[in-house]
């Protein structure tokens, strides 16, 4: 396998990780805030927290992760994205900032904050709505290169019908993987009633999740002719996608298997999402940089390659080891053991 | 200028913050340790109230740290371009660490009693020690490579013949990386015993403070000693590969053999230093370990590639307030060993504390004088800062941002650190743990 390949599967796999976990922790924020308003907040909260507390900051690092490896495997990629995102990135930064913090206040309990809770909840879709900029513009259309300086068009962004539909999906999708895995959470919690609440949110968004993602191809046709013929391509991924869409919320609706059901629900997004990636190949933005013109010297690429899978004989025990004691542990999930 | 602004003004905040990171995880570990081998609650309480604050900055450690890694490319989209062929092994090596990390403190806080035998939960908290500090190094390196490139070839304005173990492995980064290790954990062990110094001001004087007290100021003097060892190393360091920026530090403007150095002072418009006091031939001490040796002056730089000459006063309070937490830390232990003393003496306890506040404004100044004393250099002799800053507009306005969110999340953790633990004194929370051992949740 190519050099160039292997960098960018590597770095699709951890957006995709990303993609999941944040999800399950955005949505989460939004429930929570919704679940004040609605005063079924005490239903939801204790399922909420005893899952998120353990693994917030190992959310984070999958981004922190993505970027650095971006840089790292495609320096490229700073100059033209580093320019063009400086201010969608510094919003998104600023979010997760607010959110981060409300860890640390959430620790002693001011979780009963108001202001906070409303953030908390705003930020849970602001933030991946901010984020998913930096797939729009992968699709080209809104930088432009005027002699050597990388020029912005963010008016071209806030106006455009792709750039909307982008965000739409990334909001709903967020909401729907929340509440689908929160839903097998609370499940195993044996916790009838957040378990009613979260499958009502999961069989709410579901809907809205396929009607974004076709909105979505309708416009990149219009936006990127020659993106949306190379989709086709691949469409099988698209359709097996599809399909587990399809027997996710089957077991959901018909109350059983909620495990089963969340697996579906990552394989659906797995391969609309490699099969979103495999399409954009090898343009990492359209049409400037490709994975061949921006990646990074051999030496340093093969060096990249070693690191990373010596670090993943650290990470996958270690990953495995946190899985077994917050997640697959019938106790700690029931909230028995101390927190 | 913008875009360095923004940047300083993130990392100056992000230090506070990773140093403790870097530091409090050691200190805590240590004290668990402690704790179990003696079967003293004290020590496992102490090691459980620090983990409890630690959350708090390492929440906002995170936020910050995650803000000046995405900054970098937003700021200094050309350097990112240029250097990111080089650094990015470190760089990577560096958020596997973080991650390393990351899942087991996760583990760690929330396993306070799920373990039949305590020492399991003490093993889970050498990965964060070793994750936390293998961070400090990898990103120091980084650091290291910024003040002396090397492990790469320029053939016009493209990097060729890459070696990344060279680039990481650079002559500065052995100063570099001990230098700032040591000093995250002197600061950390003193930022705690501050902490304890204040509250046995206030009127506490349990057994819990006392040993909380002594565990912390005999680190500190460990760590003062390593500290003040590896500054030796850094000086010599400067005078060989980075002249002026010793120079500068010293104000030493004529190439000269027994240089004297020069401790505060003032410079007026004329380059005349006034009020200062010279020791003789110190200088040439620091930079070669030779009174007779030769230093070389600023007067063989063209001017354009001098620092500017404030940083002295970093350098002289950096070195100042290192050498005050040594004698300080040595006291105490002098005191508390040959002497019926007593430790706990109003007079003492303030110096104390007043030394908590005082490392983290060295740390500041330690790192504002290394970043400034490089300039105008980006890439030392390779790339200048000038050349590496975004094209891009609207940096102010996310300046006056960035400016608001740092305010805001101070305010919030000195708010919430301070709620946590008034509300609830140690004696307090011992007395709940003796009585219903089985029954303790110390975190919601």
């Amino acid at each position: 396998m190519e050099l160039q390949l292997i960098g960018i599967t590597v770095l699709w796999i951890f957006l995709y990780g990303y993609l999941i976990t944040a999800s399950i922790d955005f949505g989460a924020g939004f429930f929570s805030y919704y679940g004040k308003v609605t005063k079924t907040d005490h239903l939801i909260n204790k399922i909420i927290s005893r899952y998120l507390s353990p693994v917030w900051e190992v959310t984070n690092v999958f981004f922190v992760f993505f970027f650095v490896g971006l840089i790292g495997f495609f320096p490229d990629t700073a100059y033209y994205f580093g320019t063009a995102l400086l201010i969608p990135g510094s919003i998104s930064l600023i979010l997760l900032a607010v959110r981060g913090s409300f860890y640390a206040f959430a620790n002693y309990g001011a979780k009963e904050n108001n202001i906070y809770s409303f953030l908390y909840g705003a930020t849970g879709l602001l933030i991946p709505a901010s984020l998913s900029t930096g797939l729009t513009i992968s699709e080209g259309g809104f930088v432009e290169e005027v002699g050597d300086q990388v020029v912005f068009k963010a008016g071209n962004l806030f106006t455009n019908f792709y750039s909307w539909s982008v965000v739409l999906l990334a909001v709903v999708s967020v909401l729907f993987i929340s509440a689908s895995f929160l839903a097998y959470y609370a499940d195993k919690a044996q916790d009838k009633q957040a378990l009613e609440v979260l499958r009502k949110f999961a069989m709410f968004w579901s809907a809205p999740t396929i009607f974004a993602s076709v909105l979505v191809f309708v416009a990149l046709q219009r936006h990127n002719p020659e993106h949306f013929a190379n989709i086709l391509n691949y469409a099988w991924m698209f359709i097996l996608s599809l399909i587990c869409f399809m027997a996710a919320t089957y077991f959901i609706f018909n109350r059983k298997r909620y495990g089963t059901a969340f697996i579906f629900v990552m394989l659906q997004f797995f391969f609309a999402f490699f099969g979103y990636g495999l399409s954009h190949l090898p343009y990492i933005l359209y049409p400037y940089i490709t994975i061949y013109s921006a990646s990074v010297n051999t030496t340093m690429g093969w060096a990249l390659v070693v690191v990373f899978i010596a670090g993943l004989f650290l990470l996958i025990p270690s990953l495995f080891l946190l899985m077994r004691l917050f997640l697959f542990d019938a106790d700690y999930v029931k909230g028995n053991k101390g927190k | 200028m913008l875009s360095r602004l923004l940047t300083s003004l993130t990392l100056g905040f992000h230090i506070i913050f990773a140093t403790l990171g870097v530091g409090v995880p050691l200190m805590i570990s240590v004290a668990e340790w402690i704790g179990i081998k003696r079967n003293d609650p004290h020590y496992l309480l102490l090691a459980r109230r620090w983990t409890r604050g630690f959350v708090i900055t390492v929440a906002i450690g995170v936020v910050t740290g995650t803000a000046i890694g995405l900054q970098l490319s937003l700021l200094w989209p050309s350097f990112m371009q240029v250097a990111g062929q080089v650094i990015s092994l470190p760089l990577f090596m560096e958020t596997f660490a973080f991650f390393f990390e990351a899942i087991f403190l996760g583990i760690y806080i929330y396993t306070w009693d799920r373990f039949k035998k305590p020492i399991y939960h003490w093993i889970i908290s050498i990965p964060v020690v070793i994750g936390s500090s293998m961070s400090a190094f990898f990103i120091s390196t980084v650091n290291a490579f910024m003040n002396a490139p090397r492990g790469f070839k320029i053939e016009n304005d493209v990097l060729t013949d890459i070696q990344p173990l060279v680039a990481m492995f650079n002559p500065a980064t052995p100063t570099k990386v001990s230098h700032v290790l040591a000093t995250a954990y002197l600061t950390s062990a003193f930022v705690l015993a501050a902490i304890t110094a204040f509250l046995i001001l206030k009127g506490r004087t349990g057994a819990y403070y006392k040993k909380a007290l002594k565990l912390t100021m005999v680190a500190s003097f460990i760590f003062a000693v390593a500290t003040v060892l590896v500054g030796d190393f850094a000086g010599k360091y400067l005078a060989e590969y980075q002249p002026e920026k010793l120079a500068a530090a010293e104000w030493h403007f004529e190439t000269e053999e027994g240089a004297g150095l020069i401790v505060g002072g003032i410079l007026d418009e004329n380059n005349e230093i006034k009020y200062a006091v010279t020791l003789p031939k110190l200088l040439s001490i620091l930079a070669h370990g030779n009174p007779n040796s030769e230093v070389i002056g600023l007067e063989e730089f063209a001017e354009n590639e001098i620092p500017p000459l404030f940083i002295h006063y970093l350098f002289d309070l950096m070195v100042m307030i290192g050498m005050y937490l040594a004698f300080i830390s040595f006291l105490y232990i002098v005191l508390r060993k040959f002497t019926r003393f007593n430790l706990h003496n109003k007079w003492f306890l303030f110096l104390i504390v007043l030394g908590g506040p005082l490392s983290m404004f060295a740390i500041e100044f330690g790192w504002i004088f290394s970043e400034v004393g490089r300039q105008p250099w980006i890439l030392y002799q390779v790339m200048e800062t000038g050349h590496a800053a975004t094209t891009a507009d609207h940096v102010g306005t996310m300046l006056i941002l960035f400016l608001l969110l740092y305010i805001v999340l101070a305010v919030i953790c000195i708010t919430v650190l301070r709620k946590m633990f008034k509300d609830n004194p140690a004696e307090v929370e011992f007395e709940e743990a003796s009585h219903s051992t089985n029954n303790e949740t110390p975190f919601h």
